[in-house]
């Protein structure tokens, strides 16, 4: 729910925008100033001054992630290059009481990596090493600051890459990517990060290192593992990741489809997906969309076209043919005016440039914009794309449209100006209607960029009490003092060890001044 | 844990709450060896959760059972006061086609969702190591078959649950969408944990079309051979639904099966090229993929699920050879090679030297893990059913939270939890 500047305008007020709360990024840990005096004072003997940043206009540079709008300058910022290093830092952490964020490359949309005034942010961004890389095996294992293309780029040598693709893949770290549980355009096909892997090192908020999962598949015990790929960095560090590899597929065709409209598309993609193809990517862009890429990037998408499909096949190269005849039918049928095959490489960048630009394009035609991201069944595609429009007309804004057709994971983009009157609000209105619409149909309010700061007062529209509660229970035996990134996923944490109806007096953490009851 | 003083009115409680349907348990419904007093079998998320606040407020042990398919896994619990049956939650709650997903009450059976789901030309694509296992048994043991290779195992195909926690509280995660990020995946943590948890009672699950056409081919193969052959046909480019290895007791040789699912023109085309990586003696093999999946062991048997990565499965093969050599030991392997998930089934005449041999197999695995899905009690008083596990400490902590008093399957999880 909140803005994008989409130029270094002059910096935008942190006012939030829920449903009814607003996250301030530390509701819930609070360390004092000696506290926090004794943290700078520890780590600066142990790492040196250069690691441990306290100057304010250093620190300022870290105050948000790839959410702009929300703002927070962390107390320090510790620049760590192991994972002895994330150990110390969290123990240190947990032994004086004072909150922690971890943060890869800041390239997150919900605000996830968004500091704590009173807190440490641990910036592992400088753990970049690719450790081993072991083709026949099908696996890497790399430190949590890698970039997710560079271990494609490391596995593609020997015929192999890393499948799980987000937008941001040429900047985005794994450990971003494990925090988030990130996805991208192939997830139709490949899953998302949390099918990709296998293994984590990782410390938890009392500093206790531990190795979750194994090179293997099946590990033994509770699946901590997949409970902490996605948990957005509230229940400790990850300073190792073991991946699995994907074999890069023999044949890669990519199509470009033009029609009149996004109900047109609409019947195209579930048409395909009913014939029982599953392509690695089905991607819909609607009018305001593709003339925004076009501005951008000069993509060449169809002439007159008000949506138009990216459709990518992969696999043996027999069963892409046989698919392709299928898919080239379907559109045909629902209408599609032209269909373009990329003949080479080339060409298919760029059909996937008009699409890969699309967020940072509507820059070029609205001064602001909010990008959401909300999950629908893909049979309410249609329905839901025309209450979005009404919803857009009702309040006087654009919305273009980009999203992961196959999996109807939306990603609305709504276009405003900030330097309208009203406008602002007007367009938050619309970008919070459209999370309650996916609800509506049985979704979700986040398909790929998380909860993080953003949507934690919607977690209670789309859960209940008792769901959230349950959820909070992992949150507890993790971290009971609510110090890994507190204030995130969470519209209001659990005072842990409280059993209901059980417990009498008050809660040794409250006495001893730790904690405070909500 | 109940007092004998309390039995009548216990059981009483629990009818009430069950709709009528709870009863004195009787021999067959004896977990692992060991007998419960009560079985509920609760017909709603709402009945359940009325059964469990009994079972909390009297503090009753509880195992939960699926369709009671794989009981005899896992330790033996430490006590048992009541069994809480699935099989009257058995509803294919709603099958949307057009988005390939499918909610399910916890006791349907993975038979009975695919009649529904075949129907659309579509499946749950999860085979079955024990036939008629329900859909949330299997989530709960980790069951998987040759076919996890390509669709993966029930950590990949279950979009959220409904369960009821041991305090009687209903909760839900996850959702009915392929895509979603919000919260902790507490379906996730659930799964492989044994009813040690809670109870789940419905679940979303996500389905995948039929394929127009599927064919498995065989080779035998010496077992080096036979393990490199599986190896790189799970790195060819010919995109495999699965990839077997099968060796039999006493055999110096293993057969490679892959399985090719597709068009009819594709899998033709990938067929001669998977021939290619199988040698001169590859063939199409006439074999049903629930056969492949069956693990066929006599109760005196045991069964280990090995766990290796890619490459280690040669080590995995070549010591099961090994045990035999040295002790009066039979050993059977099959299993995903392509997964790097395999069962081993052993039976020999000394308890002591099948202890020996689960501990070399479990040797063998190297960077994975080796668990005894099943032995006879002698056998499991003489090995480490699980086998060391990384983050035991955290996974107590799990434990303590969800079920502070340990009342829900005590003792049958990893680490006595």
């Amino acid at each position: 729910m909140t803005t994008h500047p989409t130029s270094d305008q002059a910096e935008q007020s942190t006012a939030r925008h829920g449903p009814d709360d607003t996250p301030t990024g530390a509701d819930d840990a609070r360390a004092d100033g000696a506290a926090v005096a004794a943290l700078i004072r520890r780590l600066t003997e142990s790492f040196g001054e250069r690691s441990v940043l306290t100057d304010e206009a250093q620190r300022r540079t870290y105050e948000c992630d790839g959410l702009a709008a929300y703002s927070v300058v962390p107390a320090v910022v510790v620049l760590t290059t192991n994972a002895e290093q994330v150990r110390e830092v969290v123990a240190t952490c947990h032994e004086l009481g004072v909150p922690f964020v971890a943060r890869g490359s800041g390239t997150g949309l919900s605000g996830g990596a968004l500091p704590v005034a009173d807190g440490a942010l641990i910036v592992l961004s400088q753990m970049r090493d690719i450790l081993h890389v072991d083709p026949l095996a099908q696996r890497a294992v790399v430190q949590p600051g890698v970039i997710n293309l560079d271990v494609t780029a490391a596995a593609k040598p020997h015929g192999y890459y890393y499948a799980p693709d987000p937008s941001s893949q040429q900047i985005c770290s794994i450990g971003g990517n494990v925090a988030e549980n990130s996805g991208g355009a192939h997830c139709l096909k490949y899953g998302f990060t949390t099918n990709h892997v296998l293994a984590v090192d990782m410390i938890a908020p009392d500093g206790q290192p531990s190795t979750l999962g194994t090179v293997a598949p099946d590990s033994p015990g509770y699946d901590l593992l997949g409970t902490v790929v996605g948990s957005e960095g509230t229940l400790g560090v990850v300073t190792e990741v073991t991946v699995r590899l994907t074999r890069l597929p023999e044949k890669v065709t990519t199509l470009l489809a033009g029609f009149r409209s996004t109900d047109d598309a609409g019947t195209a993609t579930s048409a395909i997906i009913g014939a029982g193809v599953v392509p690695a990517a089905i991607e819909m862009m609607d009018q305001l969309a593709i003339e925004a890429a076009e501005e951008a990037v000069q993509c060449g998408y169809p002439q007159g076209a008000r949506a138009v499909l990216v459709i990518e096949l992969d696999g043996p190269a027999p069963e892409v043919d046989a698919q392709l005849d299928e898919v080239l039918r379907h559109c045909e049928e629902a209408g599609a005016f032209e269909v373009r095959q990329a003949q080479d490489d080339t060409e298919r960048a760029l059909i996937w440039r008009g699409r890969k630009s699309a967020f940072a394009a509507v820059g070029r035609i609205s001064p602001d914009y909010i990008v959401q991201d909300g999950v629908i069944p893909r049979t309410a595609l249609s329905e839901v794309l025309h209450r979005i429009d009404e919803l857009a007309d009702e309040a006087g804004i654009r919305v273009a449209n980009v999203f992961h057709a196959g999996d109807g994971n939306l990603h609305p983009l709504v276009l405003f100006d900030a330097g309208q009157d009203g406008e602002t609000e007007r367009a938050e209105e619309v970008s919070g209607s459209i999370l309650r619409l996916c609800l509506e149909h049985g979704g979700s309010i986040t398909g790929e960029h998380g909860v993080g700061a953003d949507k934690a007062p919607y977690m209670a529209e789309m859960f209940g009490p008792d769901d959230l509660d349950t959820m909070q229970l992992l949150r507890c035996a993790f971290d009971p003092r609510h110090l890994s990134n507190p204030g995130k996923v969470f519209p209001t944490p659990r005072l842990c060890g409280e059993r209901p109806g059980r417990r009498q007096g008050a809660h040794p953490l409250q006495e001893a001044g730790l904690a405070e009851v909500f | 844990m109940a007092t004998a003083a309390s039995v009548g009115s216990a059981l009483d409680e629990l009818a009430t709450a069950a709709g009528g349907a709870a009863v004195e348990a009787g021999e067959g419904d004896a977990v692992a060896g060991v007998r419960p007093r009560y079985v509920a079998t609760p017909g709603s998320t709402d009945e359940a959760a009325a059964v469990l606040r009994v079972a909390a407020a009297r503090g009753l042990q509880v195992v939960v059972r699926g369709r009671g398919t794989a009981l005899h896994w896992g330790v033996p619990p430490r006590g048992v006061d009541l069994v809480v049956g699935t099989e009257r939650l058995d509803q294919v709650v709603e099958h949307v086609a057009g988005d390939l997903v499918c909610v399910v009450d916890a006791g349907t059976t993975i038979d009975a969702l695919n009649a529904e789901a075949g129907r659309h030309g579509q499946q749950l694509a999860l085979d079955q190591p024990v036939p008629g296992s329900s859909v949330a048994g299997a989530m709960a043991t980790t069951r998987s078959g040759p076919r996890r290779l390509l669709y993966g195992t029930p950590r990949d195909l279950v979009l959220g649950i409904t369960m009821v926690r041991p305090d009687g509280v209903v909760a839900k995660a996850g959702g009915k969408v392929v895509k979603n990020v919000a919260g902790y995946d507490i379906a996730k943590l659930l799964g492989g944990a044994y009813g040690t948890l809670g109870l789940v009672t419905r679940l979303v699950v996500r389905l995948h079309p039929l394929p127009p056409e599927s064919r498995w081919m065989r080779s035998t193969l010496p077992l080096p051979e036979a393990a490199s052959a599986a190896l790189a046909l799970t790195g060819s480019q010919l995109a495999p639904s699965a990839v077997e290895v099968r060796r039999e007791a006493g055999a110096d040789e293993a057969d490679v099966l892959v399985l090719l699912e597709g068009t009819q023109r594709g899998v033709a085309a990938r067929s001669d090229a998977a021939a290619g990586l199988l040698g001169q003696e590859a063939q199409v093999a006439d074999v049903a993929t629930a056969d492949l999946a069956r693990i066929d062991a006599e109760p005196a048997d045991v069964v280990v699920k090995v766990a290796v990565p890619l490459t280690g499965v040669t080590a995995v093969l070549a010591a099961a050879r090994d045990v035999e050599q040295g002790q009066q030991v039979r050993c059977r392997v099959q299993g995903s090679g392509g997964s790097g998930v395999l069962m081993a089934v052993l039976s020999g005449e000394s308890v002591a030297d099948v202890a020996a041999a689960v501990e070399r197999l479990r040797a063998a695995a190297t960077g994975g893990s080796a668990v005894v899905l099943q032995a006879p009690d002698d056998v499991r008083a003489h090995v480490d059913s699980w086998g060391p596990v990384g983050g035991l400490d955290l996974m107590r902590r799990v434990k303590d939270e969800f079920d502070p008093d340990h009342r829900f399957a005590p003792g049958r999880f990893v680490g006595g939890i």
